[in-house]
């Protein structure tokens, strides 16, 4: 399991921590009253506080604080009551007040545990550092004219929640298991939508490695601002040996900010400024310190949703579920309630299988997502329903899942519209057989005789003549009392 | 009658309310001061449309029996650091160059929806950084008041033009904002009421931001009475400001008895400075009499840190100031000068559009901040502050209110003290304190120096005891008599 | 410490100002010179004092997550030295 690099003189480990930007979910900015949302034509969502106008103060946002509070609970952090906004100095295009709102020496939320859940089902546990609150900065476009870079501030003062690991991550997949696992709990609190995508959540790591035994740390660098868990763990990838060979050439690994180039799956190092950013922190005084009672921790820590974890465990002490299926359904917050909403006064297990099995394939076929299925949990429960009631085979049941794909409708407006009802009434069935039984006489003998096989034929005739809606069960109980006669 | 321009604005808005002029006529007899004052160089710039018609939505009001109280239809100057929706607005500085808000600043817009009518935006020294109004990018403001010897005077700073065209009895009332005596100092230096408000009492949304932590806004006028009435138009909550504090303004005004019986005035040994002009002393020495005589009792007071509270302001206002003025860039607005790349481009702008003490602030500041200093200067610096607060808190337990001077000396010459900043920031050296710790506190005309300029006597009091500031400082004001007609006028 | 005109640089230089290297020496001696006078802050024992963070005393207010603001970008630009098409330009930059 351990995640080695063979050196010329021995095995080598990563040490990694990440830094991870979420944008926190709210409708205004962390310090204005300008939306949030995104895609909006070029500064349509700029308030003159986010163009920094002179004279133009920051108020904060009270539900981006719990969102900050939220996610740090989740970490299963400590939440500082205390905590200070400081002003972060540099300039740069899209930045327009000259300095970043950021929290420094006193962020919201101290040290945390993530645990990883890793394949083989053993736990990792993963160490928080810290989580604090800070302004995103604006978009710069650098297509657009020949000499010109264009500024759009719609992103300005977006709150951003900065999560910083310990350098306990040993291993690239442990970084994308860690990256999973943060954005399903984000997504579980609904406090960072997580879309790598589209921005809203962005990674820089923090590499070092060293020779399997010490226990200091060596230099490490730092890529910065990866957007893809692939993109991540294939930057740890190549770091990881583009050190190991500097270590084992002589060579000195610099300390230095590097950038992943996605195309090639390499890093090199940022152009080297002219002078290193010296940021100037001091608390901003336009702000108070951020003091909160432990009462708005508790009423937030109250309404917390439950956590994977917890739902994990709970899957498999009260369903009954195997821990990787149970793994699977509590990925995703949606996933999981949509589960729970199938499996209710339901066999679990059976509603699992059809869920991990039909709906996942089904939808990964389709690339759709849970929101998304076209089949909702009541439905689908009513076609767990519809076989357990004898209504429907096995197999007749996955052709009305799939016009349920379809068409989105009801199973049983399909099996009514279909007439895909099963035939499950012995008399009507029992008159089909005795039909059989009488015309065929010659298979009637072969199967006295013992050629148990052409059962099979009969059942295919019964089928065929029903077109497939005869109970298999019934089919089969029947021929086998009648052909025994 | 006098005309119009001498009357206070107490006066005036009485006058309004009878019936015995219009705020139209008021208006153009400002207008009329203004032009003829150009001379002083109070004014960046003048609105004399804007005034015309705000006072004429003022009459029409009146006409239909509404009034928003005293300050409806009376002309007041807006100094050139408050941002005013369609008004061009400088702060004194090239990097402004024609900035022009699509906004208005809590506390001009307080004074609007009050009913003043505004004239004009006065100049000031460059980002408020100043003591004597010379630093500003549109040339150095004039006092009005003449010295024996017949030069000019510098009005003080950083809120020159507003106590200029006060004093020469262009407009009724000015703002003015106080880093750290922006207000008193000028006041003092021409002979008018400066009032600086404790922190957190004016909203500072729209104020071109000097140092956050201590900047205030405060009136500007030529009574007491008149201070009180344009505090409570400019004062109260916002929400938008998160350092305004949420607390019910009081009437200010009516906190002006003229009775201080009983009251305990506390004397800080600690501003009686080495080297002190005797006529400073002297006026110090008339204010606590004036004060024993309405009944007051005064008593020495320790203030031990005060010796060190210049050298603190000096770290504090520069490091916030070398912040607050980062987004003066050249990409959203005010003065660009171009350069090959982004860097370049700031370093032409912010070299062209900084003037020479804004540019030695920033840079101290910075300075101050950067990496391997911040302990040494910014946070020692906060330290001290704590202490200066605690000096105050133990004072007030034992008094009700202090007095000082305002300032070391009267106005001096201009051009003088510019090649040497420290001898400059010396001037605040009885305002800084204050600031500090967020008091209010107001500087009242005294007396005259042996030159015949204005001095001024200061009352500070505990946070959010404005009233008591007021009514100390009209039981001065009453005993000095000061005359505030300009000699020989 | 003294400020020497290799320093003023940086400083300016993290303060983009652009300073004459004509200005330098003088600038270094004035910077000197005040920073010089602060420095008598250190006779100050400030041990187990706390560093002021704001003089008003009271909670920080929190606005409710509503959109009240933006939606105007006229506003934006109106004072924007070079806009186009809707956004503020700067010297190309080369990432």
């Amino acid at each position: 399991m351990t995640y080695l690099i063979q050196g010329d003189r021995g095995d080598w480990e990563v040490v990694i921590g990440l830094e991870i930007h979420g944008q926190v979910v709210s409708k205004a900015k962390l310090f204005s009253g300008a939306a949030t949302a995104f895609g909006a034509d070029p500064n349509c969502q700029v308030s003159l506080v986010d163009a920094a106008m002179p004279g133009m103060l920051p108020v904060i946002n009270e539900h981006c604080v719990e969102q900050a509070v939220r996610t740090g609970l989740g970490l299963k952090a400590e939440i500082n009551l205390f905590s200070v906004f400081e002003r972060k100095n540099y300039f740069y295009a899209d930045l327009p007040q000259g300095y970043q709102i950021s929290q420094y020496q006193h962020p919201i939320v101290g040290e945390g545990t993530v645990v990883l859940d890793m394949p083989d089902g053993s736990t990792r546990e993963i160490g928080i550092e810290r989580l604090h609150m800070e302004q995103d900065a604006g978009k710069s476009l650098h297509d657009q004219d020949p000499r010109r870079s264009f500024i759009d501030l719609n992103r300005t003062g977006v709150c951003l929640m900065e999560i910083v690991t310990k350098p306990d991550i040993r291993s690239p997949e442990e970084a994308g298991l860690f990256l999973r696992k943060l954005r399903s709990i984000m997504r579980y609190l609904g406090t960072c939508d997580g879309n790598m995508e589209e921005g809203s959540m962005r990674c820089d790591i923090n590499v070092s490695v060293r020779s399997v035994g010490e226990t200091e740390l060596r230099t490490r660098a730092e890529v910065k601002n990866l957007n893809s868990v692939r993109f991540v763990m294939q930057a740890i990838e190549y770091e990881a040996s583009r050190q190991v060979e500097a270590h084992d050439a002589g060579e000195e690994v610099v300390q230095e900010t590097r950038l992943f180039d996605s195309a090639r799956g390499t890093t090199r190092p940022m152009r080297a400024k002219e002078f290193a950013h010296d940021y100037r922190y001091f608390p901003d005084p336009d702000l108070l310190p951020l003091q909160l009672d432990q009462a708005f921790v508790d009423r937030i820590k109250a309404a917390l949703p439950e956590l994977p974890d917890d739902k994990k465990a709970r899957f498999i002490r009260e369903f009954g579920l195997s821990p990787y299926d149970a793994g699977v359904l509590v990925a995703s917050r949606r996933v999981a309630e949509y589960f729970e909403a199938v499996a209710e006064g339901r066999d679990p297990k059976t509603a699992a299988n059809w869920v991990i099995t039909n709906l996942f394939g089904a939808l990964n076929a389709k690339g759709l997502d849970i929101s998304e299925s076209p089949v909702s949990a009541a439905a689908l429960g009513k076609l767990i329903d519809l076989i357990g009631k004898g209504t429907l085979s096995g197999r007749m049941a996955k052709e009305v899942f799939d016009a349920m794909l379809e068409s989105g409708q009801d199973p049983e407006a399909i099996v009514a519209e279909r007439g895909l009802e099963q035939i499950s009434d012995s008399g009507a069935i029992e008159g089909i057989v005795d039909g059989l039984i009488a015309d065929n006489p010659t298979q009637v003998e072969q199967y006295r005789a013992g050629n148990q096989k052409v059962i099979g034929w009969f059942v295919g005739q019964i089928m065929k003549a029903t077109q497939g809606k005869a109970n298999p069960q019934m089919v089969n109980k029947l021929l086998r009392e009648k052909l025994g006669e | 009658m006098a005309a119009l321009t001498d009357l206070t604005l107490a006066e005036a808005a009485a006058g309004l309310a009878a019936g015995d002029f219009t705020s139209i006529e008021l208006t153009d007899a400002s207008l009329a001061a203004m032009e003829a004052g150009r001379a002083l160089n109070a004014f960046i710039t003048e609105t004399p449309e804007l005034a015309r018609a705000r006072a004429a939505e003022s009459d029409a009001r009146r006409g239909r029996g509404e009034t928003r109280g005293p300050l409806d239809g009376v002309p007041v100057a807006i100094k050139d650091l408050f941002c005013t929706e369609g008004v061009l607005t400088t702060a004194g500085s090239h990097i402004l160059d024609g900035f022009t808000p699509t906004y208005e600043s809590t506390v001009s817009q307080n004074l609007r929806n009050a009913g003043a009518v505004m004239i004009g935006k006065t100049n000031l020294d460059e980002f408020a950084m100043g003591s004597s109004n010379a630093t500003s990018y549109y040339g150095p403001v004039i006092n009005p008041w003449r010295a024996d010897d017949g030069k000019d005077r510098v009005p003080g700073g950083s809120s020159g033009g507003s106590a200029s065209s006060v004093a020469a009895r262009i407009c009724f009332g000015a703002t003015g904002t106080d880093t750290g005596g922006s207000i008193r100092q000028p006041g003092s230096f021409c002979g008018i009421v400066g009032m600086k408000p404790t922190y957190g009492r004016c909203s500072r949304w729209g104020i071109v931001a000097f140092a956050s932590s201590l900047d205030q806004a405060g009136p500007m006028t030529r009574t007491v009475r008149d201070a009180a009435l344009m505090l409570q138009g400019m004062a109260g909550h916002d929400p938008k400001d998160s350092t305004s504090t949420p607390v019910d303004l009081p009437d200010f005004a009516a906190a002006l008895t003229g009775d201080i019986r009983g009251m305990k005035i506390g004397i800080p040994k600690e501003y009686r400075l080495d080297g002190m002009p005797e006529e400073i002393e002297a006026l110090w020495r008339q204010g606590v009499e004036w004060l024993e005589a309405a009944g007051a009792e005064t008593r020495e007071v320790s203030l031990p840190h005060t010796k060190y509270a210049l050298p603190t302001y000096y770290i504090i206002a520069p490091a916030e100031a070398s912040s607050n003025l980062a987004r003066y860039d050249g990409v959203r607005y005010g003065l660009r000068v171009p350069g090959d790349s982004l860097d370049e481009m700031y370093e032409n702008t912010r070299g062209a559009g900084f003037g020479a003490e804004v540019r030695r602030r920033v840079l101290i500041g910075t300075y101050v901040l950067s990496a391997g200093y911040y302990d040494a200067y910014y946070i020692k610096a906060q330290r001290v502050r704590s202490l200066i607060a605690r000096d105050f808190d133990r004072a007030f337990e034992e008094v009700d209110a202090l007095l000082t001077p305002t300032a070391p000396s009267a106005a001096f010459a201009l051009g003088e003290k510019m090649d040497d900043p420290i001898a400059m920031y010396l001037n605040d050296v009885f305002t800084v304190p204050s600031s500090l710790a967020g008091l209010p506190a107001i500087s009242v005309p005294a007396g005259l120096s042996r030159e015949g300029l204005p001095l001024g006597l200061q009352i500070i009091t505990p946070a959010f005891d404005e009233e008591r500031v007021f009514r100390v400082g009209e039981v001065l004001e009453t005993a000095s008599s000061f005359d505030t007609r300009l000699r020989g006028a | 410490m003294a400020l020497d005109s290799n320093t003023v640089k940086k400083i300016a230089f993290l303060a983009r100002i652009k300073v004459p290297d004509s200005d330098l020496g003088g600038l270094a001696n004035e910077l000197n010179n005040i920073i010089g006078w602060v420095e008598q802050l250190g006779e100050v024992n400030t041990e187990g004092v706390e560093p002021m963070t704001s003089v008003a005393e009271m909670s920080l207010y929190k606005r409710a997550d509503e959109v009240t603001d933006g939606a105007y970008p006229e506003r934006v630009l109106a004072n924007a030295p070079e806009p186009e098409k809707g956004f503020y330009t700067v010297p190309k930059v080369v990432e």
